[in-house]
């Protein structure tokens, strides 16, 4: 090749490697994972089913934003036992409230593909400030977004009455989840 | 007649021990299976669940003393077929303090949720969460459970017959008294 043609070739390539935005969401490859502690078993969950928005550029993080929109009814809170349960008044109250958002307001660069990502997480009629860590990873085909952060299940009712008893169920919850993208 | 007819201390701590915990933990696990979801379940399942480890543990130090302690010997006369059908029950009881654990603890990984004994020592998950499975060993579980109710009642029964009805100091095998008996 000629140094024109890489010059011409690199011209090119330049717009795209600096433009892309990631924005087309791909549920397949995310998930929202969730893990607490019952009389001091770990145990697992997640959401099968949610939505998210988002846009993403990393030479301007400082204008990203996401929103994500969880169907409750998709959990999997353990065992089928305990899925019925949540969607239970003293648990989410699902038949009042059958969704989960989070809204993000702001994000902040760390350093070295990592963010914190300020937000208003929205659960059974109460809002919430939240700061999330999120590191980012791009990829070939799509980059990936993986956070996590500690929710205190009481500061949203979740788990009333009888079940506010933080010795059997724990009030913290790990929350984790991966959200994959394209720039396309 | 001065044989010794007692089992060894440790040997009758451990019975009684168990025995406690069997009759503790069996009942509980009858009761809490049918209640609907509260933490009092959660609780109950977690006591039901460090019993039957507590059983695990103890039956494997038992088995280390019954394999080194020759348990005392069974009164002269009783009959050949007694002594076997002794000799096979002690067996099986030994085979299900074993196997009922073990299979709880297995049931309880293939359902999702780890053992952890007390709160705070975790047992390895030895096969992954299989609903299919979990229910499976559920059945199991109860089946080998009732197995053991029939056995144990057995067990007592012939303890009973024993003293009582033919007179031998039987129940002095397993009791605290003095080790040598005249």
């Amino acid at each position: 090749m000629k140094p024109t043609t890489w010059v011409l070739l690199a011209v090119l390539a330049a717009p795209a490697a600096h433009a892309v935005e990631y924005r087309t969401v791909l549920p397949a490859q995310s998930s929202i994972r969730f893990e607490f502690r019952q009389m001091g078993v770990p145990v697992k969950g997640g959401f099968k089913r949610f939505a998210t928005e988002m846009a993403f550029d990393p030479a301007k993080p400082e204008a990203a934003r996401a929103k994500i929109e969880i169907d409750l009814a998709s959990i999997d809170a353990g065992s089928s036992e305990a899925d019925e349960e949540s969607a239970g008044k003293l648990w989410f109250n699902r038949s009042a409230y059958p969704k989960a958002t989070f809204v993000s307001s702001q994000v902040r660069a760390l350093g070295n593909n990592r963010y914190e990502m300020r937000g208003t997480l929205t659960l059974k009629g109460r809002s919430r400030e939240m700061v999330v860590p999120v590191s980012y990873m791009p990829g070939k085909n799509a980059a990936t977004f993986d956070g996590g952060f500690v929710l205190k299940r009481l500061d949203f009712g979740i788990g009333e009455g009888l079940w506010a008893d933080v010795a059997t169920v724990a009030n913290e919850v790990q929350v984790r989840f991966r959200i994959a993208a394209t720039g396309n | 007649m001065s044989a010794v007819m007692r089992y060894s201390t440790p040997a009758v701590v451990l019975h009684w021990l168990m025995a406690l915990l069997i009759f503790a933990g069996f009942p509980l696990g009858i009761y809490m299976v049918d209640l609907p979801l509260s933490p009092d379940k959660l609780k109950l399942y977690s006591y039901h669940k460090w019993i039957g480890v507590s059983v695990f543990a103890l039956v494997a130090v038992r088995l280390a003393w019954r394999l080194t302690y020759t348990p005392p010997p069974l009164p002269e006369g009783m009959a050949a077929w007694q002594r076997r059908a002794s000799a096979i029950v002690h067996g099986l009881l030994y085979v299900l303090m074993i196997a009922i654990p073990l299979s709880g603890w297995l049931m309880s990984s293939a359902k999702g949720f780890q053992t952890v004994w007390f709160g705070v020592l975790p047992l390895p998950d030895l096969i992954g969460k299989d609903k299919a499975l979990g229910e499976l060993l559920a059945e199991v579980h109860k089946l080998l459970n009732f197995t053991l109710l029939a056995l144990v009642i057995l067990h007592v029964a012939a303890a009973l017959k024993h003293h009582f009805i033919e007179r031998q100091p039987f129940l002095q095998r397993m009791g605290w008294g003095r080790k040598e008996r005249t």
